[in-house]
């Protein structure tokens, strides 16, 4: 997997491509926690490279958002989110009845969601 | 891409196998070869994709839970294509599991709230068709035995 991150004016662009599973979720957390440690709390996601996420790249969502939200107007919000990957979020229960994400199909409408 | 290319088109009855040690590094492996058999028995990319979900899942509940973490020690995958359906089959010899002990993710819960435990396995019930456990007598070597059933046409 490969992750990168960008800084806009409003927020800042994680994108990541390839597999996140236990082996490689780590190096998202490590980027996540780059910005959140960072008083960086308004992220974007662009999962459209993602092949795959099981539950270990999950928990790397929730606990960003976590962190995201203690800070006001703080939050993740996640683009383009390949179709296993949503049916997968959508089973986790992550997209309802509580949606803990806002889910955006493009990215410039991720971005200015800030 | 393979790093052992297997045989296609695959034959029923046959047992494949993978052998692994408990390393994360590894459940690509995993998904490649549940992937491949279930690709070969002619499953759809949705139940493709759920098989090599539910294997990678399983065997991160066997590292973090019968192993206590990655180890040298084993997990033994066996795959299965029958007429009707793919048997997947995972052996370790770490700590017995107690699926019951696991409570259900809280649908309702709060982002504050939500604790992830027991998320593998909610998902693994949730891609697979039926989840079994069964562990051997306490005074028999240690064989913990997880059977995984998808069907192949759903």
């Amino acid at each position: 997997m490969e992750v990168t991150t960008q800084n806009f004016k409003r927020c800042d662009l994680v994108q990541a491509k390839g597999r996140v599973d236990s082996s490689t979720a780590p190096m998202l957390t490590e980027a996540m926690e780059a910005l959140t440690n960072d008083g960086h709390y308004r992220i974007v996601f662009d999962m459209s490279g993602l092949e795959y996420m099981s539950s270990a790249g999950m928990r790397v969502l929730i606990s960003t958002q976590r962190a995201c939200k203690r800070f006001n107007r703080g939050e993740l919000v996640l683009a383009v989110v390949p179709q296993r990957i949503y049916e997968a979020l959508e089973l986790a229960g992550f997209l309802g009845p509580t949606p803990l994400f806002k889910l955006y199909d493009n990215l410039p409408a991720a971005i200015g969601h800030f | 891409m393979n790093d052992n290319p297997l045989p296609d088109p695959i034959e029923e009855s046959t047992v494949y196998c993978l052998n692994i040690s408990a390393h994360y590094e590894n459940l690509n492996a995993v998904r490649e070869f549940v992937g491949w058999i279930a690709s070969a028995a002619g499953m759809s990319e949705r139940s493709v994709f759920a098989v090599q979900m539910a294997a990678d899942e399983a065997c991160t509940n066997i590292i973090e839970h019968a192993y206590g973490g990655e180890s040298n020690q084993k997990i033994d995958c066996f795959c299965q294509v029958t007429p009707q359906e793919l048997v997947i089959t995972l052996h370790d010899h770490g700590q017995p599991f107690n699926p019951l002990k696991v409570p259900e993710p809280d649908f309702n819960a709060s982002l504050e709230e939500r604790d992830n435990g027991g998320l593998g396995l909610y998902l693994m019930r949730k891609l697979m068709d039926d989840v079994q456990f069964t562990f051997q007598p306490s005074d028999q070597p240690r064989d913990n035995i997880l059977t995984m059933i998808k069907r192949r046409t759903t």
